[in-house]
């Protein structure tokens, strides 16, 4: 089952004869996703590595290819404009792995799908490594050697932080049903709780590791929703235990600011919520499986 | 991108936002010029002093120079231009330290020198994203001049909220609710909504994150100004501002982090002695909090991203050799898009230059992990290998811990 995407998943990539999205394009193709084309304004008619067509717009690729999801890798100043675009040619599922939108440009995005974000569309990112179900589909730029296919599902705000998560279950023996990067900026698509609710209704997910780190408020409000509705264990992390408040961590959204957002108080959230929050973050997998033997 | 309050009264001015006459200087006898030019226009007696520091808190704040105190961040002066001049001299190479700096405090090297208002009410007006309901909030208090986020979290009920759909914009009645809330007559309830209005325009247009106006003031004879502006641009919008270049104040920013962040790389310098170099944010902060949790004091946050070439991993390495402070290097790196032999060949590269004094953990995993391992066991350098980052970091903290 897994979630978002699966065997049926048919992909366009926005971007795709960019140094960054041809590249991705390539290694999604190689894991055997369905990248059924791509779009380049003023590029159709072409093709890409020999099979892939390409199309000046979204509309048309989903028209003449039937792609029902798009990954976008169009740079900062188009990127709105992109999953905007992706939005209207109707695709049911939008990656957006851009980093560096302004934040006014995702306000504007998101009041604009809003009616329709999670009944009919589902936005990912930006700013994020993409979504991947182990050896079905992958969407996105994380390394698909490291993931098995199994029960545990995982959802970050962060993309090397996923990995390590992924790697570690790996190499314990544990597959991965689904995981899912929403990514580090303070606007985005799906949150914590849109990805919990689908690993709560998927049959092969039967745990959870969730990656949070500082800044906003998205891990507390995910750890009431998980004490109130989840039926399966989680573990978590937060990052930025030790990070300066008012500095921004790398990530636009990862910034103490005004006293909110601290590692300490959605760790203290995670636990009081019945989430076990790793001792290190060389130990997420370790603290999952310690739940589910229990 | 943070900006001093002169040039972000500047931009208010711009957007028709009523501020006081100022005028910015960098030398005592050019504030004395400016403070003779102010009270002949104005006719008033007094003009205020204010340091330009890129942290809020300055009027409470103190100027050091050396052991001494000797002013205010904002003073007053009520003995002409003269007086200016005094003020502007005791500020002027002096150390401000406020709330909001390190405890050092920040150099100051240009003052405001503006003409004197006279107070009726202090408010308080702000703008920013909220992040819960991704969408700008604008806040007003009565509580104007005091510290906001003290208000916020002992007395929330003081400050008023509305929050602005991007597609209608800010709405004269959004802003009227905020005006009468305020306690605001009839009649400075039509200057604050135009105020409020031309400050969200600002507030899109310019690419803001966050714009402060504290105190935003009623004036003795009924008139809304804007007493203080504090401006930050949201970085990310740059590509489309290229006028902030001009904007920058080098002066104000670590230098350590302007450089890395014109080589592509993620750094913010902190108080420990151990330097890491990692690919993404989650890690690199997770890193730093294992570190911790292993009894280590992490020297900096960096992240080198995804797509990092050899030239910037060379660069990050560059940086944490040359920080004194340093006294051990964990590197360490799941390599996804990021390539090992990459990180390892950058390593290197650095070394070559700059040397290798202290101890160095790797930790390598993920792309073309291998040959970033073959690469460092051939490099001849001295490297402890980590097998995952529990290990890296428990090493590196025992071989710094060690040398003590």
């Amino acid at each position: 089952m897994a979630i978002l995407v699966d065997g049926n998943t048919r992909l366009v990539v926005q971007g795709i004869t960019g140094k960054f999205g041809s590249f991705h394009a390539k290694q999604m193709l190689a894991y055997g996703t369905k990248v059924v084309g791509g779009v380049t304004p003023g590029g159709g008619g072409t093709t890409f590595e020999g099979s892939v067509p390409v199309f000046n717009t979204v509309s048309d690729a989903v028209r003449q290819s039937g792609a029902n999801a798009s990954v976008i890798f169009v740079p900062p100043p188009g990127a709105a404009d992109a999953i905007l675009e992706a939005a209207d040619a109707g695709v049911s599922l939008i990656v957006c792995i851009t980093e560096g939108i302004p934040v006014m440009d995702m306000v504007k995005v998101r009041r604009t799908l809003e009616h329709r974000l999670n009944k009919d569309l589902r936005l990912i990112g930006p700013n994020c490594p993409g979504v991947i179900t182990p050896g079905l589909c992958k969407i996105g730029i994380m390394p698909g050697h490291i993931h098995k296919v199994g029960p545990i599902g995982v959802v970050s705000r962060s993309g090397t932080l996923t990995y390590e998560a992924v790697g570690q279950l790996t190499a314990l023996g544990i597959g991965q049903s689904t995981c899912v990067g929403i990514g580090g900026d303070p606007v985005n698509g799906m949150d914590f709780i849109d990805v919990l609710r689908l690993f709560n209704d998927d049959p092969q997910t039967e745990g959870v590791i969730m990656i949070g780190e500082i800044g906003g408020g998205a891990e507390e409000r995910a750890a009431e929703w998980v004490k109130d509705n989840m039926k399966k264990p989680v573990a978590g992390f937060i990052a930025g235990t030790t990070a300066p408040p008012g500095k921004r961590m790398g990530h636009a959204g990862a910034v103490i600011s005004g006293g909110k957002g601290r590692a300490i108080d959605k760790m203290e959230a995670f636990e009081a919520a019945g989430i076990r929050v790793a001792p290190t973050p060389a130990q997420m997998a370790e603290t999952l499986r310690g739940m589910m033997r229990a | 991108m943070k900006i001093h309050e002169y040039q972000g009264k500047e931009i208010f001015r711009r957007y028709g936002i009523a501020v006081p006459l100022g005028i910015a200087v960098t030398t005592p006898d050019e504030a004395k010029a400016a403070a003779e030019k102010l009270l002949a226009e104005t006719g008033q007696a007094l003009v205020v002093v204010k340091s330009q520091i890129h942290a809020g808190g300055r009027g409470k704040g103190e100027v050091h120079k050396g052991a001494t105190v000797v002013s205010r961040g904002v003073e007053v002066c009520k003995g002409g231009a003269d007086a200016a001049r005094d003020a502007a001299w005791r500020m002027l190479g002096g150390k401000l330290v406020t709330i909001q700096t390190d405890p050092g405090g920040q150099l100051v090297r240009t003052v405001f020198v503006e003409q004197g208002i006279n107070i009726a009410r202090e408010l308080y007006l702000g703008m920013l994203v909220d992040r819960d309901t991704r969408r700008v909030v604008v806040m007003a208090s009565a509580e104007g001049g005091m510290d906001i986020e003290h208000v916020a979290a002992t007395t929330p009920e003081k400050i008023l909220k509305v929050w602005v759909d991007p597609t209608a914009g800010l709405m004269a009645y959004q802003s009227r609710e905020l005006g009468f809330g305020l306690g605001l007559t009839k009649d400075q309830v039509g200057k604050f909504v135009s105020l409020v209005g031309a400050l969200y325009k600002l507030f899109v247009a310019e690419d803001c994150s966050l714009v402060e106006v504290n105190p935003l003031i009623v004036t003795g004879d009924g008139n809304v100004m804007a007493l203080d502006a504090k401006i930050t641009f949201d970085d990310n919008a740059d590509f489309r501002h290229k006028e902030w270049e001009e904007l920058r104040d080098p002066g104000e920013e670590d230098a350590t982090e302007l450089e890395a962040k014109k080589a592509g790389l993620s750094y913010v310098s902190l108080d420990g002695n151990i330097g890491c170099l990692v690919n993404g944010a989650g890690l690199a902060m997770a890193t730093m909090d294992i570190i911790a949790h292993c009894g280590g004091t992490p020297a900096n946050f960096l992240d080198v991203g995804g797509g990092a070439t050899e030239e910037a991993v060379t660069k990050a390495f560059s940086i944490i050799l040359r920080s004194p402070a340093v006294k051990g290097i964990f590197v360490n790196i799941f390599g996804g898009i990021m390539k090992c032999d990459v990180i390892a060949q950058g390593v290197i590269n650095a070394t070559k230059t700059l040397g290798l004094k202290v101890p160095l953990v790797v930790r390598l995993e993920g792309t073309n992990v291998e040959e970033g391992r073959r690469l460092l066991a051939e490099s001849g350098l001295a490297i402890t290998p980590a097998s995952t980052m529990l290990d890296g970091a428990q090493k590196i903290s025992d071989l710094v811990n060690g040398q003590k």
